[in-house]
């Protein structure tokens, strides 16, 4: 073989990048102290739903499967902390996590292996039809899930039950949720976002985009599709369900609508407003998406239309999504 | 004598029609053949076959000996067959670089690495570049393989299929929809790289300059069938293929 002079090395490393994120980051990390407890409760919410985004799209821009059904693992792992805290009178958050963990798991490998010998539309609607059957599952047998009233969660310990909501008179639940547990979940976070940027950049996830971009070659260099793609499914189903778990002590209750479709619906958006083609697309999108509904929840009644119109707005005018063109126009400022 | 490869009856039928016909084909360690025959004659399909794209109908495909007829993708592979593809099959969002790593990181079992950055493997990195540079593609390491050019895009398609290590490559029409002037470099640089690395290939080409040119032995099909097999000279003279395939009584020499 010839020998050539230098050895070109992808200059994708996005140490630079992460210059940009030190402001964001100082902004998350004052926000308790700058912004009143309902904003920062916000951002939480903000927070968790980026954190199922980011693992929806290591489907979607990565793997190049669209998922419909991802409320069924974000309903897993809320669910599966709600029937610890109701069953097993667990109430450690990181106990909580692990058993949403494992829940999932065994969720996204039954599902996953009905799901990744297909593509496209029929993806879709599997993973969309899987997901009203566990709807239909937490609706019908009420006795154990609740039915439509849910299952009410008490707010739980942190750090193995070193941290912990003071008892009593004092035992203000906005403000534990606005100071510790924003810490909590912006640590999981920063995490899960640390982590999910090893899986995209490690030969595994070069070996995902591989299949979205061509599943015949990536055959023939000997790339076992299904296989990968199956521990994608459950990767990003893992991801979604860690979300799950940290939103049910911001909500305090644990009902049907997060299995439903349009719960699924919602996340897609998310990763389609922020840009599904970069990685902090779906973490722009998720934030984004959460303050928009909740400012048009509490300005109209029709909030839903009112959303709807600036979300069609929103993509139309900015089809590459938040972060897509912001990228786009810094690149045009640059050449020119 | 031993064959790299030898098939032996192979049958693959579509719905009535058989594209391939009970069909003896062998390769030697280290020659280059040419699969010549019109559109239709089962060129393509035995080259699936072998490859594992299409599964046979009956027969056998013995592999340095192995039966390999039943073997997934993956484990043909494995054994040292590669392809490369008419209709160019790449990673168009991925760079030329990143479409060469990606063979090599699959080769050696890296691709199921989770937690480690593949950027951070320069060896991985140093044999792509070697490879891109093997193939004249060097100066595109870094366009997406979406933005290259035709010809570009065909060298890339090989030097993915070479950077597996095969022992036997099947090039699919590797000049087809490229500019007359481009195919012989192109042909150059893949008979010098495979040549060069002793790789036994089989070409699959309807350019018949490109075939007398370029081949030890060429194996002409018709209608699912072998119609006759021999060195460019013994084809050259051969009526049946003449008349059938090459469309002169008295070829040009």
């Amino acid at each position: 073989m010839s020998t050539v002079s230098s050895v070109i090395i992808p200059t994708r490393s996005p140490m630079r990048r992460l210059w940009y994120a030190v402001p964001v980051l100082v902004l998350l990390l004052v926000m308790p102290w700058v912004a009143d407890q309902y904003q920062t409760i916000l951002l939480a919410y903000g927070l968790v739903m980026a954190i199922a985004a980011l693992g929806f799209n290591l489907l979607l821009g990565y793997t190049g499967l669209l998922s419909f059904g991802h409320s069924a693992y974000f309903g897993v792992g809320a669910y599966a902390v709600a029937m610890m805290v109701k069953y097993l009178g667990v109430s450690s958050m990181e106990l909580h996590l692990l058993g949403a963990i494992g829940a999932s798991v065994l969720i996204t490998a039954i599902f996953g292996v009905a799901c990744v010998r297909y593509t496209r539309i029929f993806f879709g609607i599997l993973t969309m039809a899987l997901s009203q059957v566990l709807w239909s599952l937490a609706f019908k047998f009420f006795w154990v899930t609740g039915g439509t009233d849910g299952l009410r969660v008490p707010t739980p310990t942190l750090l193995a039950g070193t941290v912990r909501m003071p008892a009593g008179a004092g035992g203000d639940k906005q403000s534990f949720l606005a100071y510790r547990y924003y810490y909590y979940v912006l640590v999981l976070f920063l995490i899960c976002v640390a982590i999910m940027w090893v899986i995209v950049n490690s030969p595994f996830g070069r070996a995902l985009q591989a299949i979205r971009d061509n599943e015949t070659r990536a055959q023939f260099i000997g790339i076992p599709i299904w296989r990968y793609r199956w521990v994608a499914f459950m990767l990003s189903g893992v991801f979604t369900g860690i979300a799950g778990a940290l939103w049910v002590p911001l909500n305090g209750l644990t009902t049907p609508d997060i299995l439903h479709w349009t719960f699924s619906g919602k996340i897609v958006f998310m990763a389609v407003l922020g840009g599904f083609r970069t990685f902090v697309g779906p973490i722009v999108g998720a934030v984004v998406y959460n303050y928009l509904e909740s400012y048009a929840v509490g300005y109209t009644v029709y909030w839903q239309l009112f959303l709807g119109v600036i979300l069609v707005v929103l993509v139309l005018s900015l089809p590459t999504g938040i972060v897509g063109t912001i990228e786009r126009v810094m690149m045009r400022r640059r050449s020119s | 004598m031993a064959f790299l490869l030898e098939t032996k009856a192979v049958v693959k039928q579509f719905g009535e029609f058989r594209a391939v016909d009970r069909v003896d084909f062998r390769v030697q360690e280290g020659e280059v053949l040419a699969l010549i025959g019109s559109n239709g004659a089962g060129k393509t399909t035995l080259v699936n076959l072998i490859s594992g794209l299409l599964t046979a109908d009956a027969g056998q495909i013995l592999f340095r000996g192995d039966d390999v007829t039943q073997h997934p993708v993956k484990e043909r592979i494995r054994a040292g067959i590669a392809r490369s593809f008419q209709l160019v099959n790449l990673f168009d969002q991925l760079s030329a670089l990143d479409n060469v790593a990606l063979a090599i990181f699959s080769r050696q079992g890296k691709t199921r690495r989770l937690l480690s950055l593949a950027d951070g493997d320069r060896p991985v990195w140093a044999e792509a570049t070697e490879i891109l540079a093997l193939f004249r593609l060097e100066a595109k390491a870094r366009m997406l393989a979406g933005g290259l050019s035709q010809g570009e895009r065909k060298l890339l398609d090989v030097a993915i299929a070479y950077a597996l290590k095969p022992k036997l490559l099947f090039l699919d029409e590797p000049t087809s929809g490229v500019s007359t002037r481009e195919k012989a470099p192109i042909m150059d640089t893949i008979a010098k790289v495979v040549r060069s690395e002793r790789i036994s290939a089989a070409i699959i080409e309807h350019d018949m300059d490109v075939v007398f040119s370029y081949s030890d032995r060429i194996v002409a099909m018709h209608q699912g069938t072998i119609l006759a097999d021999g060195t460019p000279d013994e084809i050259r003279r051969d009526e049946r293929v003449t008349t059938t395939l090459i469309g002169t009584p008295e070829p040009p020499r």
